[in-house]
């Protein structure tokens, strides 16, 4: 049942470009799967960490900028690729070991900082990085001689890391180590007791996460074939928080909803909607108020109770079932 | 004039709006323990305020600045009452929520005031320069130096010798056992969002003839808003006054000296402060 499900999800997602009309929509398409990934990589801090990040743009800006940089310097696309996603795990790794001295709010507060400072390296730093020009780079890998130029292409191509994405993060969450992570969520003192090093956990999570972050901003690179600072900045960062707690956090399935309704949002109602910040603004708070565990959790929960029409049990999607 | 003397009047002035703007933050993080992101956007709505008063109605530029003040403070008073309190000890969802709010509040004033920046003019008694052991300096600014000082004694005074400073201390220092003690926390957190949203607005107006009004003005206050926090700790008012001048100086100075590291330099005493003293310089750790 549950791989049948899968089984057509992904059909349904690769026959995208034939049932769709027009690359507006594929490349929207290829946006919601890029945001997807992004904010997968996010919610395994938020949602299974407990860590809310408010700096992971700036992690997406380094592997696009460190790409962008490397191409223009002429080098090949592999070597591009490998040293922005090295370069960001490293950056990662100095985020993780600076912001994990505390939890709670403080993590908060130095990972906006932390990437603000980025967002001004990247804003000012005009030698390297254009300032706010931003830098192009005006070409796509073509993996095994498949070019992707098209939108059709580029987007089956997003898919498949997609779905690479997808997967690492169910393997990663379902492992042991996964559950010590929400453990170390859950009850650090008591993971500490038993033994398991909490700040290492942490921190190999943040590098998992910084990770898929820097493959998200390749993807987006090669999208938009050009990199500016707006990539990096604080709405960027809050952007992608919005679509994992809008979705749903910890859980695979919210952050791809939320990104779906983010990238929907900005792109097709936008141009029926003149407001679209301010329409933006005003769905997260009434989902913070009236479904404050997300929508997918907030769907599934309806859904249950309308389904078995009995008391609702207390026990969050999130928690109960991976 | 020389350009050391003017950096150091700008950088001091910098950190007198700014300690207006984060010690409000810094209560409300320390009380209610609401990373408040709205605040850059109680900035904003202030200056936009004021501004409209001044130039739409005539209205005197402290009169404006007053009743700018007391908007915004309505305003936070509003969202506290309607919206946080609701929210108590999630952060995630208080994280979410005044983002959407600032969201919100960025589009309105977009569509209110347009993106065209909006300047105003220092009070007439204040423009021009005034001479201060024989050397010029630009009125407004001195008198914003006087203006922050004078609410930071006022604060003071009020945190430290009145029965409301004494209970929002207790709050900040043990919530739960302030309760215990008959201090109503949750009336004193409505008072702190009003008042830190009143100084955000007020600071808004200050800074208005110094920055002028734009859209993207909240985004830029709320980071040195919470760099300060950061660097003083949060509810100290002293910690909040001594960042403020640290964020000051840093910024003029980097902004003139190092501007393509202008930002680096301006969040890397934070950092090491950070590496070694978590709390902050003048917080108190986290129990």
């Amino acid at each position: 049942m549950r791989r049948l499900a899968i089984a057509i999800a992904v059909f349904v997602l690769a026959t995208v470009p034939f049932w769709v009309s027009g690359s507006f929509y594929v490349n929207v398409a290829s946006q919601i799967l890029i945001g997807a990934i992004f904010a997968l990589s996010l919610n395994l801090l938020v949602g299974y960490a407990g860590l809310i990040s408010l700096g992971h743009a700036a992690l997406l800006g380094v592997a696009a900028y460190g790409v962008a940089i490397i191409l223009n310097a002429g080098f090949g696309h592999v070597a591009a690729i490998i040293i922005a996603l090295a370069a960001t795990v490293a950056v990662t790794a100095i985020f993780a070991i600076l912001a994990l001295r505390t939890t709670g709010i403080g993590f908060i507060m130095i990972t906006l900082a932390l990437g603000q400072i980025l967002w001004g390296l990247a804003y000012r730093w005009i030698d390297l990085t254009n300032g706010d020009n931003g830098l192009s780079a005006s070409s796509r890998p073509a993996p095994l001689g498949i070019s992707l130029a098209s939108a059709n292409a580029f987007y089956e191509a997003t898919l498949v890391v997609f779905l690479l994405a997808v997967f690492a993060m169910a393997a990663l969450i379902q492992s042991p180590f996964g559950a010590s992570l929400r453990g170390t969520r859950d009850q650090p003192r008591r993971m500490t007791a038993l033994g398991y090093d909490v700040w290492t956990i942490r921190f190999l999570t943040c590098l998992y996460s910084g990770f898929w972050s820097g493959v998200a901003g390749i993807l987006f690179l090669y999208y938009n074939e050009f990199v500016s600072p707006h990539a990096m900045a604080l709405s960027a960062s809050a952007e992608v928080l919005l679509m994992v707690i809008s979705g749903g956090s910890g859980t695979l399935l919210g952050p791809i909803a939320g990104a779906a309704l983010v990238v929907i949002m900005k792109n097709v109602a936008s141009a029926y909607i003149e407001r679209w910040n301010f329409a933006l603004g005003t769905i997260f708070v009434v989902i913070v108020l009236f479904m404050p565990e997300g929508i997918v959790p907030g769907t599934v929960r309806l859904a249950r109770r309308l389904w078995a029409l009995r008391k609702r049990t207390d026990i969050p999607v999130a928690e109960s079932g991976q | 004039m020389n350009l050391w003397l003017v950096l150091t009047v700008n950088s001091i002035t910098l950190g007198g709006l700014l300690f207006l703007l984060s010690a409000g933050f810094s209560l409300i993080f320390g009380l209610m323990r609401i990373p408040n992101l709205t605040h850059g956007s109680f900035f904003m709505l202030g200056a936009y305020f004021g501004v409209s008063f001044v130039l739409w109605f005539h209205i005197d530029f402290w009169l404006a600045s007053l009743l700018a003040a007391l908007l915004v403070a309505a305003l936070g008073g509003t969202i506290e009452r309607l919206v946080l309190r609701r929210l108590a000890g999630s952060e995630q969802a208080q994280v979410l929520v005044t983002l959407g709010i600032s969201f919100m509040v960025a589009d309105l004033c977009l569509m209110e005031w347009t993106g065209d920046p909006i300047s105003i003019d220092a009070p007439d008694a204040l423009r021009g320069a005034a001479h201060v052991f024989g050397l010029a300096f630009s009125a407004y600014r001195l008198a914003i130096i006087l203006i922050a000082l004078l609410i930071a004694a006022l604060l003071w005074a009020l945190l430290d010798r009145t029965r409301l400073g004494a209970m929002i201390r207790a709050g900040v220092d043990d919530p739960e056992m302030a309760r215990v003690c008959g201090v109503r926390v949750s009336q004193l957190f409505t008072v702190v969002f009003c008042l830190g949203a009143g100084l955000a607005g007020f600071a808004g107006m200050m800074g208005a003839p110094i920055f002028s009004v734009y859209p993207g003005l909240d985004s830029d206050m709320l980071p040195l808003a919470l760099v300060v926090v950061i660097l003083g700790g949060t509810g100290s008012l002293l910690g909040s006054l001594v960042g403020s001048f640290v964020i000051g100086f840093l910024y003029n100075f980097g902004q003139a000296l190092l501007p393509e590291l202008a930002y680096f330099v301006l969040f890397l005493p934070m950092v090491l402060i950070l590496v070694a003293r978590p709390q902050g310089l003048f917080g108190r750790r986290a129990p």
